[in-house]
C-alpha cells in the first residue's frame, strides 16, 4: 500500500493520514487524494489493530468469549458484553431476573454517556479546541469511578454474563450515580457555552459532510450517524430489548444530515440517557442479580442474532452453533465498520480540515472497525 | 529615581569617558546584542511557563508543578532537554534551507526588538519610520515558514507552509491598516512620538469607537500573523500533525517555538505601544494630580503590564476557540476585516483632520 | 427544566431540499414511498415464493431464512430492494460461514420503512466460491464484501474494488477465517 505516495497523473497530491496521526484517534490509515486543499478521494486502509476476534471466539467457550468483546468498542464495553450475553441467553432460552435487567440498562446508559463525553472532547480537539477535552473528562471520570466500584474496572468492565450480571451493585452505586446526575446537570450549560454556541464551531460544522437519508441507509450507517440524517434506527425503540419498551425516552432525530446534526444528536442523546437513569435509579427491584445457569454452557444447534444500540450505532452479534461448548462461527456486525465506509462519500469535495470534523462526527473507534 | 534610562545613561557616560567614541559604539552594540539575546531567552522561558499555567487554569488542572517552586523551572528543564536532543534532518530534505529556516525565524524576531520602547527613554533604536519598519520586517517571518515547509520534503509541511503564506500575506493588510489609524492620528511613524502623543490619554480612549475597532482588528490580525489559534492553520495539529515544523526536532524545533513566543510578545508590545500608550502611565487629560500619582509607577511596569495583558488575551483565544477552516480564514480577512478597516481608516482620517478626538 | 434546548436549530442549516423531505418523513412516521406495512414471516414467505419459486425456506428462528441458488441472488436482491411492499433497503449484516464442505453466504436484510427482516443464504462451492456482488444495490456491501473476500476467499463478481481491506499485502489466497487455516507462527491454540 505504500507505493501510493507521490502524485497522480492529474497532479493531485496523495497524502497518507495515519496510521499514526493525531486526528484518526487510533491506527486508522486514510489515503487521501487532494487537489490543493480539496479532497477528491478518501480510501481507508484498515487492519492495524485487527486481532481477529471472530476467529479467537471460535475457540472460546460461551462464558469466555464475552470478555474479548470488551476490547472491540472499548468505549461501550458494557453494551458489547450486553449484546453477547443477550445472544447467548437467546440460545439458552433463559429469562434473567428483573434486577439484572435494570442493572444492565443502567450500566448501558452510563456507558453511553461516558462514550459521548469522550467523543465530545475528542471532537472539539479535532477542531483545534483543547479545553473541552478536560471539561468532558471531569464528568467522564465520575462515571468511571462508579464503574470501578461496581465492576472493578474502568474501561473494559466485563460485568455482564449470560444469565445476568457478574456481581451485585456496590452499596454506594445509587448515591454516586445521583451525585453524577447532579454534577452533570450543573455543568451541562458549559457544553453549550464553550462549544455548541461558538460561532467558529458552528461555521465549521454546518453544511459540512452532508449525508442524505437514502445514502445513510444504503451505506448501512446506524446510530447517531444515521439519525443525524433523519433515519429512525434506534434499536432500543424499534426492536426493544430488556426493559427499554417500558421506559420513557425519545429517539433523538435531526434532519439536516450535516456534521452539526450528528453533533447535536449525541448532545441530546446524553440528555435522554440521563432521563432513563433518573427513571431507574430509585426503582431498582430487589432480588437476584443472576439466574442460575449451568457451569458449562451449551447452545442448541442453530443460529442466533441479537441487535443492540451501542453509543456508535447498531451492534449485531451473530452466533452459529453446532451444539457444542464453543461457537462454530461468530460474527460481530460493528457499527464503526459501516459508518467508516460512508466517509469517502461525504468527504469528497470538502476541505482537508473538514475531513477531520467528519471523522469526529462519525465517532470512529478503530478497534471496533478492525475487530 | 531608579529607571532603565538612568542606568543606560550612566553606562554611556562611563564608557564615553573611558574609551574613544568608536570603541564606545562597538561596546554598546555588543551589549545591546547580548541584552536582546538575553531578553529573548528570558521571554521564551517566561512565556512558555505562562502559557502552560494559563492553559492549565482554563482547563481545570494544575499545569507543571514538579520542577522548581510551583513548576516555575519547567521550561528551563524543557530547554535543557531540547538542547541535548538530536536535531534530525530528513533524507531528501534541502539541507541548506532546512537548517537555515529556524535561524531566519529567530533573526526576524530579533530585528523586531529594535524599535520597541521598553521604558521611558529606553529604546534600542528610535528610528523615524519605526512603525513601517515593524510591519515590513514582520512580513519576513513568512519566508522562514515557507522555507521550512518547502525544504522538509514532507507534504504536511508543504501544506502548512502554503496555508501560512496565504494567511500571513492576507492578514498583513488589515494589521497595517489598523496601525495606520494610529499613525494618522499621531502624524508620525516614530515610536517615541506615538507614545508622547498619548500623554493626555491612550489612543484607545481618545479615539472614540473607530480606535476601538482598529484595536480589535489589530488584535485579530496579529493573532493570525503569529499563527496562534484560532488561526493556527499552519501547524493545525489535528489536520497536519505539526504543519511546517513537522520534521524539526531538538534545538531547531525549539528555535521555531521560541520565535513564535517572541513574535507574540512583539506584536503585543506594538499593540500596547500604539493603542495603550506603551510605557506611558494611565493619564486622563488635564487631571494633573491624578496623572502625577500614576507617574509614580515605573514606566517599565506599565509597559510590561500592558504587554502581558495582551499576551494573556491572545492565550485566552487559543485555549477557548476551535480552529477556522482555510477558506473561512481568508473570507474573514478579505470579506470582513479588510473592508471594515479601510472604512475605519477613512473615518479616523476625517476625525484627525476635523480634530474630533480628545 | 434543566434539559438545555439548543438555541440553534440545525434544521435551518439544511443544505438542500432533501433535508426538508427527511423532516416530512419523520413527521409522518413513514418512508416517503408510503405507509408502513410490516409483513409477518408467512406473508414474506408467500411474497418471496412469488418472486422466486425455487427458493426454499427455513423457519423456527426469529426471522425467515431463505435458501437460494447462487445464480438467482442478483435478481432476487434487486427485487427485494426495489419491491415497494418488501423494500429491504438496509443490509445490516453480510457474512460467510465455512461449513468445511461448502461455504454459505449470509445476508441479513431489514426494511427501514416496513420494519421486517429476512435472512438470505446461499451455498458456495468451497474450492471456487463465486457470487455476484450487491455493492451497487446496498453500498455497505462494498466494504463487507471486501472483508469476506479476504477472510474467506469468496470472489465477488463485478465488485468495483475487490482488494484486501484489513489484511496486509501478501495475504491474497490465505483466508484466516476458514476452518482449515493454519498459521505456524502467529496461531495461538487453546
Amino acid at each position: 500500500m505504500f507505493e501510493e505516495v507521490g502524485t497522480t497523473i492529474d497532479g493531485d497530491m496523495i497524502i497518507n493520514v495515519g496510521p499514526q496521526h493525531p486526528a484518526t484517534h487510533g491506527v486508522l490509515h486514510l489515503v487521501i487524494t487532494l487537489n490543493g486543499e480539496t479532497i477528491k478521494k478518501v480510501e481507508p486502509h484498515l487492519g492495524f489493530i485487527h486481532r481477529s476476534i471472530e476467529k479467537m471466539c471460535e475457540s472460546l467457550s460461551y462464558r469466555q468469549f464475552i470478555y474479548v468483546t470488551s476490547r472491540m468498542d472499548y468505549l461501550s464495553a458494557h453494551i458489547n458484553n450486553h449484546a453477547c450475553a443477550l445472544c447467548v441467553e437467546k440460545g439458552l432460552q433463559v429469562e434473567i431476573p428483573p434486577r439484572a435487567q435494570v442493572i444492565r440498562v443502567l450500566m448501558d446508559e452510563l456507558t453511553r454517556i461516558a462514550s459521548h463525553e469522550l467523543w465530545w472532547g475528542a471532537m472539539a480537539m479535532d477542531l483545534g479546541a483543547f479545553t473541552p477535552f478536560f471539561h468532558a473528562f471531569r464528568e467522564r471520570e465520575s462515571i468511571n469511578d462508579i464503574m470501578e466500584e461496581t465492576c472493578g474496572a474502568r474501561l473494559t468492565m466485563n460485568y455482564m454474563v449470560p444469565g445476568g450480571v457478574m456481581q451485585d451493585l456496590h452499596p454506594n452505586f445509587q448515591k454516586r450515580t445521583k451525585e453524577f446526575l447532579q454534577l452533570y446537570k450543573r455543568k451541562i450549560h458549559e457544553y453549550d457555552e464553550l462549544v455548541t454556541g461558538n460561532i467558529i464551531f458552528q461555521n465549521r460544522m454546518k453544511n459540512v459532510g452532508y449525508l442524505s437519508a437514502e445514502d445513510a441507509v444504503s451505506y448501512g450507517c446506524s446510530g447517531p450517524a444515521a439519525r443525524g440524517s433523519g433515519v429512525s434506527c434506534d434499536i432500543r425503540k424499534i426492536y426493544p430489548y430488556e426493559i427499554y419498551d417500558k421506559l420513557e425516552f425519545d429517539e433523538v432525530l435531526e434532519t439536516a444530515g450535516d456534521s452539526f446534526a450528528r453533533y447535536m444528536i449525541r448532545i441530546r442523546e446524553m440528555q435522554q440517557s440521563i432521563r432513563i437513569i433518573e427513571q431507574l435509579i430509585d426503582n431498582i427491584p430487589e432480588g437476584d442479580f443472576q439466574t442460575k445457569t449451568k457451569a458449562v454452557l451449551k447452545l442448541p444447534k442453530g443460529e442466533f442474532y441479537t441487535r443492540v444500540e451501542t453509543a456508535r450505532g447498531e451492534l449485531g452479534v451473530y452466533i452459529v452453533s453446532e451444539g457444542g461448548t464453543t461457537p462454530y462461527r461468530i460474527k460481530f456486525r460493528s457499527p464503526g465498520f459501516s459508518n467508516l465506509s460512508v466517509l469517502d462519500h461525504i468527504a469528497r469535495g470538502s476541505k482537508l480540515g473538514d475531513l477531520v470534523a467528519m471523522m469526529g462526527t462519525l465517532d470512529l473507534v478503530i478497534p471496533d472497525i478492525d475487530r | 529615581m531608579w529607571s532603565f534610562s538612568n542606568i543606560a545613561n550612566n553606562l554611556h557616560e562611563w564608557l564615553s569617558n573611558t574609551f574613544n567614541p568608536t570603541m564606545t559604539l562597538i561596546i554598546e552594540m555588543v551589549l545591546a546584542g547580548v541584552a536582546v539575546i538575553g531578553l529573548f531567552a528570558a521571554l521564551g522561558l517566561v512565556l512558555v511557563i505562562m502559557e502552560r499555567k494559563v492553559s492549565a487554569w482554563m482547563q481545570i488542572r494544575l499545569g507543571p508543578n514538579r520542577v522548581g517552586p510551583k513548576g516555575m523551572l519547567q521550561s528551563l528543564a524543557d530547554t535543557l532537554k531540547l538542547l541535548v536532543k538530536e536535531g534530525l534532518t530528513p533524507n531528501g530534505a534541502d539541507k541548506f534551507l532546512f537548517n537555515l529556516a529556524p535561524f531566519i525565524a529567530m533573526i526576524v524576531a530579533m530585528l523586531l526588538m529594535a524599535p520597541i520602547a521598553f521604558a521611558k527613554d529606553f529604546q534600542l533604536w528610535d528610528l523615524n519610520i519605526g512603525v513601517l519598519y515593524v510591519s515590513a520586517v514582520s512580513s519576513l517571518m513568512v519566508i522562514s515558514i515557507l522555507m521550512a515547509g518547502w525544504s522538509s520534503n514532507n507534504k504536511y509541511s508543504l501544506m502548512g507552509a502554503m496555508r501560512s503564506g496565504a494567511q500571513i500575506v492576507s492578514y498583513e493588510l488589515s494589521a497595517g491598516l489598523s496601525v495606520l489609524a494610529v499613525v494618522v492620528m499621531t502624524g508620525s511613524l516614530q515610536v517615541s512620538d506615538i507614545i508622547h502623543s498619548q500623554a493626555d490619554g491612550w489612543w484607545i480612549f481618545k479615539g472614540h469607537i473607530p480606535m476601538v475597532i482598529a484595536f480589535v482588528t489589530f488584535i485579530i490580525a496579529v493573532t493570525a500573523e503569529t499563527n496562534r489559534a484560532p488561526f493556527d492553520l499552519a501547524e493545525a495539529e489535528s489536520e497536519l500533525t505539526a504543519g511546517f515544523h513537522t520534521e524539526y526536532s531538538g534545538m531547531k524545533f525549539a528555535l521555531f517555538f521560541l520565535a513564535e513566543y517572541v513574535n507574540v510578545f512583539i506584536v503585543c508590545a506594538i499593540g500596547a505601544t500604539l493603542f495603550l500608550g506603551g510605557w506611558m502611565p494611565f493619564h486622563i487629560g488635564n487631571w494633573t494630580a491624578f496623572n502625577h500619582v500614576m507617574d509614580y509607577i515605573p514606566s517599565s511596569i506599565w509597559f510590561f503590564g500592558k504587554t502581558f495583558f495582551l499576551i494573556f488575551v491572545i492565550m485566552w483565544f487559543r485555549w477557548t476557540f476551535p480552529r477556522l477552516r482555510i477558506d473561512q480564514l481568508l473570507n474573514l480577512e478579505w470579506k470582513y476585516l479588510l473592508p471594515i478597516s479601510m472604512i475605519n481608516l477613512l473615518i479616523v482620517t476625517a476625525m484627525a483632520i476635523l480634530k474630533w478626538h480628545f | 427544566m434543566w434539559l438545555v434546548a439548543p438555541k440553534t436549530g440545525s434544521v435551518a442549516s439544511c443544505p438542500d431540499k432533501t433535508a426538508g423531505e427527511n423532516k416530512k418523513r419523520i413527521d409522518q412516521g413513514t418512508n416517503k414511498k408510503g405507509q408502513r406495512i410490516t409483513m409477518s414471516n408467512e406473508e414474506l414467505k408467500t411474497k418471496i415464493t412469488e418472486l422466486l419459486p425455487a427458493a426454499t425456506f427455513e423457519e423456527g428462528g426469529e426471522w425467515l431464512n431463505i435458501n437460494i441458488e447462487t445464480k438467482d441472488w442478483l435478481s432476487l436482491a434487486q427485487q427485494l430492494r426495489n419491491d415497494n411492499s418488501l423494500f429491504f433497503d438496509y443490509l445490516f449484516c453480510l457474512t460467510c460461514i465455512d461449513w468445511k464442505t461448502h461455504l454459505t453466504m449470509v445476508y441479513h436484510l431489514s426494511s427501514t420503512q416496513h420494519r421486517h427482516n429476512i435472512v438470505v443464504k446461499s451455498k458456495l462451492d468451497r474450492n471456487n466460491p463465486e457470487i455476484e456482488t450487491v455493492a451497487h444495490i446496498w453500498k455497505t456491501a462494498e466494504f463487507h464484501e471486501r472483508e469476506v473476500y479476504e477472510m474467506f476467499g469468496v470472489n465477488f463478481l463485478h465488485h468495483p474494488d475487490l482488494r484486501l481491506l484489513i489484511l496486509p499485502d501478501g495475504w491474497e489466497g490465505k483466508n484466516p477465517l476458514r476452518k482449515d487455516f493454519e498459521d505456524p507462527i502467529n496461531m495461538i491454540k487453546l
